[in-house]
């Protein structure tokens, strides 16, 4: 069962260079891109029923612009997203350091317990705080930013345990000689703590915040058992929008928040890639 | 002989580590402006030792003493002794100039002190032109004298060092440990360095402890150290060794008789008795190749057939098996071209002075 | 790493403020709903603990153990699917020349980062009667159709008086698409790890022993890559599974997976004790994959684990 010499010269490991793994590549992309792309297109459509294309027009965007609903919806996101980062940046960052530095009885239930949010099927979670805060009674009607407090509550807790993870692995990686040469120059827990191992967290607690911005801004399963209706974030908008009727206006709001998300993704990606040797 | 005043005293130090015990009763005392080495084989316990000295590891019971003071209950960061870590341990985030000066920093110095004494530290090593730079804009060996101006700022008694020159390459080893000598003869304060390499300890030390398995077995000046072994293990350690089994017979005139299993009988010069079986052992460049019909000339001679003769340039490597079986080894030094004419096979006479044999009690 | 009980104030600092809010914002919730599941509705609002197994038992009903079964089928069908695609995606990534592997990995996450429900909605504009699926279809068919009358078959109608486009939206069919289409990124980069793990001597040598490519991937690729493989398959399957969105936006009637009956007696039909039940039946599954997962590592702690 031998091999035929190629005649185009490719290696025989070198399966990219085949035509037909090409092939797959490229039907891949397309099929992943393909529905997006056309999205963002159709967003310029200058057509009610956004079947065909009449023309190019901003007159999606700025009534997307002009929506009430939607712009305050917005602004619930980011307000959200903005409180539900910093703190779970914290936790997220405490679990790691904890669970990096520390032995202690019941580790690795511990441990197993704060990936309960991360493995825990979204739907279960969402009802789970919907239950409870309508058990414990938790006061409606609150003034803004005070009425965001449930749904932001509900993203810290799935949040910060994806903050862990991400810290977690940057502090595998500490040479651990570091805080004893500073110990060992003078330095006391704390003097280590700020000068040495914050410094060395950074890129994770940025990385881990980012993530956490993201998954915030973007959660729509928790936020729709956790929203009322004066307390809609943008995903659950674009929900009734999208299910109410399919207007060109849907295809702005949703190019929106991708162009969001992608400008947070090359943030992160530029800043991960100026700390590649540390 | 002034006597200089110990600097540091380990007594009876034990640490263990579960079930594993790392240092087991050991004591050394080590004089102030000394270069100290602890060498020995991986898992020895030297760099246990070294750790509890800095305070990273505290002893499972025993006392270590610094300057006459005992460091039972003084953290890493109140001690005066200072450690350069074997990974160097640069801090990655700040530039030179903060590296060195972080010590002095965190310990309330005045900043204009530390501009002095950081300058003056870098300038120790060379470095001062590289006061800006961050750490991954230098080379390894740069990093290093780094680590070392970081922790003589602070003026320490005693600079510990970790393995200092198993990171760096061939050539700039060598360079190095003349400069790390020279710094200390510079510097003046004791320097202890922990080492595998027998070369860097016999070259850069005063005194050398050999560890193995967390027991001292041997302290002593490198030239003792390589000329009078106490042991086979420290025999066999540092340097080559043929080692042979033998029987004393008989001490007369400082004098031990030994009868060499398969070799025959020698007088050693040996300043007491001793009884029954041991080993004598001769370091290979002490062994002579004769050719025949040379003058024994009072040499213990035994006629071996050669196996191999390996050419290293200046020297020949030759390794030779006696009627009896034994395997010799010796290195001769290529001063005539005669004995290069010998090849695997040939018969050939090995001799040493009995003056030069080592007798080994374990 | 230190024992706790050296420095105690730093521990309990690092660990009080999550693990409360771990226990008071997460397990609280939770154990609200187990206990739910043991209750009976009282009147509109009120929940009544009575330890009763009605909830569980009414769910192994026929009609919802149906939906059950489907959501599992849905599920597997995905893996399966994201598996035969990803697989072969994740191979031409790890062969692919160094500098283009990052770009590649990047496009294939990208998706990833864009919201579920927008990606699930541009759908919609693909799968529906107007759509592109249907249109590339109509284009096909009636390229087809020229070429049979260029032979002279026009008059026969073989293809059909007109073209008929397919039902792709707004059933089982879009599901599975949908859930396909949501899912792959997540494939691919176990396999991806995997593949990149693996020493490509081994293939070499298998190669030079005489296999053939297919019996060298079968032999030598797929075994090793195997932890990945299983890797990718749970993080595929899990999320699928609870799948919510995508069959609401893109499901008929009968295309309802667990979520959606979840999501159903949770607002609409208010039953929350037979909600909870649910729940918790669809998290002790999630949790039977992941046991199994970790038992199928263990055995082969020897092989690399992705």
């Amino acid at each position: 069962m031998g091999m035929r010499r190629r005649r185009d010269g490719i290696g025989p490991l070198e399966y990219t260079r085949r035509a037909w793994m090409r092939l797959i590549l490229l039907a891949t992309f397309v099929f992943l891109y393909a529905p997006i792309v056309t999205l963002v297109a159709f967003s310029f459509n200058d057509s009610r029923r956004n079947i065909v294309w009449r023309g190019f027009t901003l007159e999606y965007y700025e009534k997307a612009f002009n929506n009430a609903g939607l712009i305050e919806a917005f602004v619930n996101s980011l307000t959200i997203a903005f409180f539900s980062t910093v703190v779970s940046t914290v936790l997220g960052a405490l679990v790691a350091l904890k669970l990096w530095r520390f032995r202690f009885p019941g580790k690795a239930p511990y441990e197993g317990a704060m990936t309960l949010p991360i493995v825990i099927p979204e739907i279960c979670m969402g009802v789970a705080m919907l239950a409870f805060f309508s058990r414990i009674g938790w006061p409606s009607g609150l003034t803004w930013p005070f009425n965001l407090g449930a749904i932001t509550i509900a993203h810290i807790s799935f949040s910060f345990p994806f903050v862990a993870v991400v810290v977690r692995a940057r502090l595998a990686n500490f040479n651990r000689e570091q805080e004893e040469a500073a110990r060992d120059l003078g330095a006391t827990e704390w003097q280590v703590f700020r000068d040495i191992m914050i410094p060395y967290m950074k890129p994770g607690l940025v990385a881990g915040a980012l993530l956490a911005f993201t998954l915030s801004l973007d959660d729509f399963v928790i936020t729709f058992f956790t929203s009322g209706p004066d307390t809609v974030t943008f995903p659950v908008k674009v929900y009734s929008m999208v299910r109410f009727s399919v207007t060109p206006e849907v295809n702005a709001a949703s190019t929106i928040l991708i162009a969001i998300t992608l400008v947070l993704t090359t943030i992160a990606l530029v800043l991960q890639n100026r700390r590649t040797t540390d | 002989m002034n006597e200089r005043r110990t600097i540091i005293s380990v007594r009876d130090a034990v640490k263990r580590f579960g079930g594993v015990t790392a240092v087991d009763h050991v004591s050394i005392d080590i004089a102030e402006g000394e270069f100290f080495a602890l060498l020995g084989p991986s898992g020895c316990g030297k760099t246990t030792l070294l750790r509890m000295i800095a305070g990273f590891e505290v002893p499972s019971s025993g006392q270590v003493l610094i300057d006459s003071q005992d460091m039972a209950d003084v953290a890493p960061n109140r001690r005066p002794v200072n450690m350069v870590f074997q990974s160097y341990a640069v801090f990655p985030h700040m530039t030179v100039f903060d590296n060195v000066g972080y010590g002095l920093k965190v310990t309330s110095t005045p900043k204009i002190e530390i501009r002095e004494r950081v300058m003056e530290a870098l300038a120790l090593v060379q470095m001062e032109a590289f006061a800006a730079r961050k750490p991954d804009q230098l080379s390894g060996g740069q990093r290093q004298r780094v680590a070392l101006a970081r922790a003589l700022v602070k003026r320490p008694k005693v600079l510990l060092l970790d393995e200092p020159l198993s990171a760096l390459d061939a050539k700039l080893r060598e360079a190095m440990q003349l400069e790390l000598v020279k710094l200390q003869a510079t510097v003046g304060i004791t320097f202890v360095i922990v080492t595998h390499d027998q070369d860097e300890a016999l070259s850069m030390a005063d005194r050398i402890a050999v560890l193995e398995n967390g027991r001292v077995r041997q302290i002593a000046s490198p030239v003792d150290l390589y000329e009078y072994p106490c042991s086979r293990f420290v025999a066999d350690f540092i340097g080559k060794m043929n080692v042979f089994e033998a029987r004393a017979n008989g001490f007369a005139n400082d004098s031990l008789t030994i009868d060499v299993d398969g070799l025959g009988s020698l007088n050693v010069p040996h300043p007491e008795r001793a009884a029954g079986a041991l080993s004598v052992a001769v370091r290979p460049e002490k062994m002579r190749l004769l050719t025949p019909g040379e003058d024994r000339d009072g040499l213990f001679a035994v006629p071996v057939t050669i196996r191999n003769i390996a050419y290293h340039g200046s020297e020949s490597h030759v390794f030779a098996v006696t009627e009896s079986g034994l395997e010799v080894s010796a290195t001769i030094p290529n001063r005539s071209r005669d004995h290069m004419r010998l090849a695997a096979g040939d018969a050939a006479t090995i001799g040493w002075r009995p003056a030069d044999t080592l007798v080994l009690v374990e | 790493m230190d024992s706790w009980r050296k420095f105690p104030l730093v521990f309990w600092l690092f660990s009080l403020p999550p693990t409360l809010w771990l226990l008071l914002f997460f397990l609280v919730p939770l154990g609200l709903i187990w206990l739910f599941s043991f209750g009976e509705k009282q009147g509109i609002v009120g929940i009544d603990i009575t330890w009763t197994l009605a909830n569980y038992a009414r769910a192994l009903d026929p009609l919802y153990l149906q939906i059950f079964v489907k959501s599992f089928w849905f599920a597997g069908l995905t893996t399966l699917i994201c598996l035969l695609v990803g697989f072969p995606v994740a191979l031409a990534i790890t062969f692919a020349p160094a500098r283009w592997r990052p770009v590649l990995l990047l496009l294939v996450i990208l998706p990833f980062w864009t919201n579920l429900l927008i990606r699930t909605y541009a759908l919609i504009a693909v799968l529906r009667t107007r759509g592109f699926l249907n249109d590339g279809l109509e284009w096909t068919w009636e390229g087809a159709n020229a070429l049979l009358t260029l032979v002279g078959l026009g008059d026969l109608n073989l293809l059909g008086e007109r073209f008929q486009p397919f039902e792709l939206l707004y059933n089982n069919f879009a599901v599975v698409f949908g859930l396909v289409y949501v899912h792959l990124p997540f494939m691919v980069l176990p396999l991806y790890a995997a593949l990149d793990r693996m020493d490509k001597s081994y293939l070499e040598a298998s190669l030079d022993l005489g296999a053939s490519q297919l019996r060298t991937f079968l032999s030598v690729v797929a075994p090793l890559a195997m932890a990945g493989i299983v890797s990718g398959c749970i993080i595929t399957f899990i999320p699928a599974l609870g799948s919510f969105l995508t069959p609401d936006l893109l499901g008929g009637p009968d295309s309802q997976m667990i979520a959606n009956v979840i999501e159903s007696q949770f607002k609409s039909a208010n039953d929350w004790p037979f909600g909870a039940a649910l729940s918790f039946l669809l998290m002790y599954v999630t949790f039977f994959v992941l046991a199994l997962r970790a038992f199928m590592t263990r055995g082969r702690a020897g092989l690399d684990a992705a």
